[in-house]
């Protein structure tokens, strides 16, 4: 029997699709509505919330929390304030990137690590030698993420506490009555955040999101469109972009941060102060340049598309779910030079876009390459170009 | 004593036609300026806060039509495009029940079978045929027609060009297209539905803008044009524009304006300057004078030709063309502030049935005997309505909790007989607000305020002769080869360096930007 989260027993009065997907032996939703499109529009611009509960949060607590984190995870954390967040990565000895998560930094000797898939066993293996405690509150905590234009409207009215809150920066207050723990945070590349509740609170504090939420059109949106918000962010997910390295069979599916578009959370790392875990080799790649991908945005021209099918005979009908494959790249000559991680048509920005991997001498934005599709039963190249990430970027995200 | 400035192209009125050519204009290195009479740009496609926090869309309500190559050509995004695609398409019954469409194809034939099990697969027939329709023609709507009555090689190359076209068409599409151009959309439902909501629901969408029942031949035409819309692909698929239509002229005014085109407010043209049929330049009302080697008038056909320009001007025949072109107006609007949302009592506790068109026209019978009265010079007893409720999918439309309500009116006649529409005004609006009120008992404690917007309002403020939405009727021979007259519509006039761009013009009406963008490739072609 699959768990449910929580949030379950309102979760299943919204869902009209019935559609639900497993996140961890949670029932987790595909969709509520009967089309994703328009739970994307509800956070785009209203607000929408997304259970994520699944994610495993891993207390870091002790005198050594601070050089465990700095040693396990590779941005540097000792610039980190409490009251702050941050996004990081873990890499193995080889520099490869293992997973992906949000560090909350509650004190001088407190965090919180949450992340998609379970960890608790490798932090604890690492710790042994630190005066620190892992402690697994995965199911201490309901969570969801609150996200859109109208999200900081519907939480000042239960709270004002985060009206000052920063982007990253998260706090500690109330919601009826109850202890939360509020970050500005998210997936969507929007204005948004992250509320953590007790789980055995987790539907009274939901009620009065809903409550206060109602006049400002909130609505819950399931993985489709969380897919969809977080590939026009730029925002690279696991199990998609990348797998941990650690359980890679090859060295193709090993990825660098450099070659998943992630070196930029490096800064620093020339200084020796800090021997984070694949510091040695992340150094070494970038001294020989052996970096073999550059992550890279694509996109398709919308008359490309619309003449790739038009010239065959079919209607071009643009899809916004992203695909649930990889989309082979081609340069000029039908050479091989990388693929597309996810693709989708944005409806916001109104074309085809995707998350891809290229050889560094493609990644110049304005390239002009081809992107393998299929019509008419046969592989067909259509011309894409390079461009930067994100492919959407509100100034009220950071504002 | 009047002031004299330079451009090298006007454009007469800042509609979305207006605004869309100048921005193309503007985009090939014209320096452009747009005149538009009123305190905002927009023409009929405008919000307005009638109310603190609400917003109506006092005109044009929704987007289908808007080319997607002007989206991307002029790169609309970065100005704020944001469609909001609708969700639903809700019909309430006489008899309480109702027909509602959603964005499950899944669910959708559950509900046409709850009315009619033939039609479940009937109406996957009529969409299947109705869409290759739609692909057939659609080169022709994106295109310029050719000059049937010109000696220019080019024009014939276009003939021949379209000849080809239609010689490569299936039998069967053709046939179907000709149908639907010459046909009423009742009997064409006829061939594939049994339901009456079914087929009114189908017939509703014939019935916006014309003067015409969905049993007049010629409904079939006004179908097919409407539904050569799309949304992100999505064939006849309908969306709103965040802000209301309004705020999708906005962003074309912010894309004109980046490429370099000024906008004037407040600006009346009076009457084009020129000199041995050459255009030099316009004069508004105050007698400000601009002068330019091209003005381009997005105004409808009658005032391009017979107010703006002076008609001794041009040859007799175009004249007597554009005084015979038909207006005739039959649309109004009645817009709603609401303290909350109607209640279906069948759909009690729901509102997912709002998140689109609600088309009170419940049966084919219902909208032929609502234009009936047009016929006669009246508006209707029950009138057929197309009203949405915008709020609900973008919360900016009014204020937490309340709403607006946009309610298109139809088969309200421009001219009544023996009435003016200053007496008749709140009589009509209180047949609208009776009718609604019949399918949502709820509906009269609901309105904090109501705009009434008759055909007579449509002319005075957008400009619209007669108050026809698409500046001029959609018959044949107002169509294609002949929009707006025969070896015209190629967007150019008898005065050197005068065009047309408004929807009087090739392909037509609705917020499709079309006209715009086709004519500002001929003025650029022309080198002036």
């Amino acid at each position: 029997m699959m768990r449910t989260t929580p949030f379950h027993p309102r979760l299943a009065e919204f869902s009209q699709s019935q559609m639900w997907g497993n996140w961890s032996g949670y029932l987790s939703a595909v969709r509520y509505d009967l089309s994703s499109k328009y739970e994307y529009f509800g956070v785009r611009n209203a607000a929408g919330f997304f259970d994520t509960s699944p994610l495993h949060k891993y207390w870091i607590r002790g005198r050594d929390a601070e050089l465990l984190c700095s040693f396990v995870f590779a941005r540097d954390v000792r610039t980190l304030k409490p009251g702050r967040a941050q996004y990081t990565i873990w890499c193995d000895d080889a520099g490869f990137v293992m997973e992906d998560g949000v560090l909350f930094r509650f004190s001088a000797d407190e965090f919180m690590l949450t992340a998609a898939e379970p960890n608790f066993g490798f932090l604890k293996k690492l710790s042994s030698r630190y005066d620190v405690e892992i402690v697994d509150a995965t199911e201490d905590y309901a969570s969801l993420a609150l996200q859109g234009p109208r999200s900081r409207d519907i939480l000042e009215v239960l709270t004002p506490d985060i009206s000052g809150l920063r982007y990253f920066g998260f706090t500690e207050t109330k919601i009826a009555n109850t202890p939360v723990i509020i970050s500005r945070t998210g997936f969507s590349g929007d204005l948004g955040y992250e509320v953590m509740m007790p789980a055995a609170d987790a539907l009274r504090v939901l009620d009065e999101i809903l409550e206060a939420g109602h006049p400002h059109g909130i609505r819950p949106y399931g993985d489709e469109a969380l897919g969809m918000t977080r590939i026009e962010a730029g925002l690279p997910l696991i199990g998609v972009e990348f797998n941990s390295s650690r359980y890679a069979w090859t060295a193709e599916d090993r990825f660098t941060p450099d070659e998943l578009g992630l070196g930029w959370l490096l800064k620093g790392i020339e200084d020796d102060s800090r021997p984070f875990i694949g510091r040695d080799a992340i150094l070494r790649e970038r001294t020989d340049g052996s970096s073999r991908w550059r992550t890279v945005g694509i996109t398709v021209a919308w008359s490309d598309f619309y003449e790739l099918f038009d010239s065959r005979g079919h209607l071009a009908v643009p899809d916004e779910i992203p695909v649930a494959w990889e989309s082979m790249l081609y340069g000029a000559n039908d050479e091989r030079i990388g693929y597309a991680t996810s693709f989708m048509y944005s409806p916001v920005l109104q074309r085809h876009i995707g998350i891809a991997r290229v050889k560094p001498m493609y990644a110049e934005p304005g390239t002009d390459i081809y992107l393998e599709q299929t019509v008419n039963h046969e592989y067909i190249n259509v011309r894409a170009t390079v461009t930067t990430l994100p492919f959407y970027n509100p100034e009220r995200k950071t504002a | 004593m009047s002031d004299t400035f330079s451009y090298d192209a006007i454009v007469i009125g800042g509609g979305h036609n207006g605004l869309t050519n100048a921005a193309y204009l503007a985009k090939a290195g014209k320096k452009v300026l747009v005149l538009e009479q009123r305190h905002l740009v927009g023409g009929a496609a405008i919000t307005e806060e009638l109310r603190p926090g609400f917003q109506f869309t006092t005109f044009s309500y929704a987007l289908s039509l808007l080319r997607p190559e002007i989206i991307q050509e002029l790169d609309l995004v970065r100005y704020g495009f944001m469609p909001l695609l609708m969700r639903s398409h809700f019909a309430p019954m006489e008899n309480g029940d109702y027909f509602l469409l959603g964005p499950d194809t899944g669910l959708n034939r559950q509900e046409i079978a709850r009315h009619s099990k033939a039609d479940v697969d009937g109406m996957e027939r009529f969409e299947h045929d109705t869409a290759r329709v739609r692909q057939f023609l659609r080169p022709l709507f994106d295109s310029i027609p050719p000059n049937l009555f010109s000696d220019d090689p080019a024009d014939a190359e276009k003939m021949a060009w379209l000849l080809k076209h239609l010689g490569t068409g299936d039998k069967k599409v053709i046939h179907d297209t000709v149908r639907l151009l010459t046909g009423s959309i009742a009997d064409f439902c006829d061939d594939y539905l049994e339901s009456d909501i079914i087929k009114a629901t189908i017939c509703s969408a014939a019935c916006v803008g014309i003067k015409l029942g969905p049993m007049s031949p010629g409904s079939g035409m006004n179908w097919l044009y409407l539904s050569m819309g799309e949304h992100d692909g999505l064939g006849g698929a309908w969306s709103f524009h965040k802000g209301g239509n309004g705020g999708f002229t906005q962003v074309l005014a912010r894309a004109a304006t980046a490429y370099g085109a000024e906008i004037r407010l407040n600006s009346h043209v009076d009457h084009l300057i020129t000199d041995k049929g050459e255009v030099k330049g316009v004069a508004l009302q105050d007698g400000t004078e601009f002068r330019a080697p091209i003005v381009v008038s997005s105004l409808d056909p009658r005032r391009t030709f017979l107010e703006i320009a002076d008609p001794r001007e041009l040859p007799a025949d175009l004249v007597e063309t554009i005084q015979r072109f038909r207006f005739q107006g039959v649309s109004s609007k009645v817009n709603f502030a609401l303290d909350g949302l109607p209640e279906y009592p069948a759909l009690s506790g729901r509102t997912d049935q709002y998140l689109g068109f609600i088309n009170m026209a419940p049966t084919v019978e219902y909208m032929e005997r609502a234009y009936d009265a047009a016929k006669y010079g009246w508006y209707s007893e029950r009138p057929y309505m197309d009203a949405c409720i915008q709020s609900l999918m973008d919360p900016d439309m009014a204020p937490p909790g309340k709403h607006v309500m946009s309610c298109y009116v139809m088969y309200t006649p421009y001219e009544l007989k023996d009435s003016t529409w200053q007496a008749e005004r709140e009589n009509m609006a209180d047949r609208v607000q009776a009718t609604i009120q019949s399918f949502f008992p709820n509906f009269n404690d609901l309105v904090l305020q109501r705009e009434i917007v008759t055909p007579d309002i449509i002319e005075a403020k957008t400009g619209l002769s007669e108050g026809n939405i698409y500046a001029g009727e959609f018959f044949p021979h107002q169509m294609y080869f002949f929009r707006p007259a025969p070896g015209y519509s190629d967007y150019r006039t008898p005065i050197r360096g005068y065009y047309q761009c408004g929807s009087g013009t090739h392909p037509g009406g609705c917020v499709i930007g079309a006209p715009g963008r086709l004519a500002s490739f001929e003025v650029l072609r022309d080198g002036r």
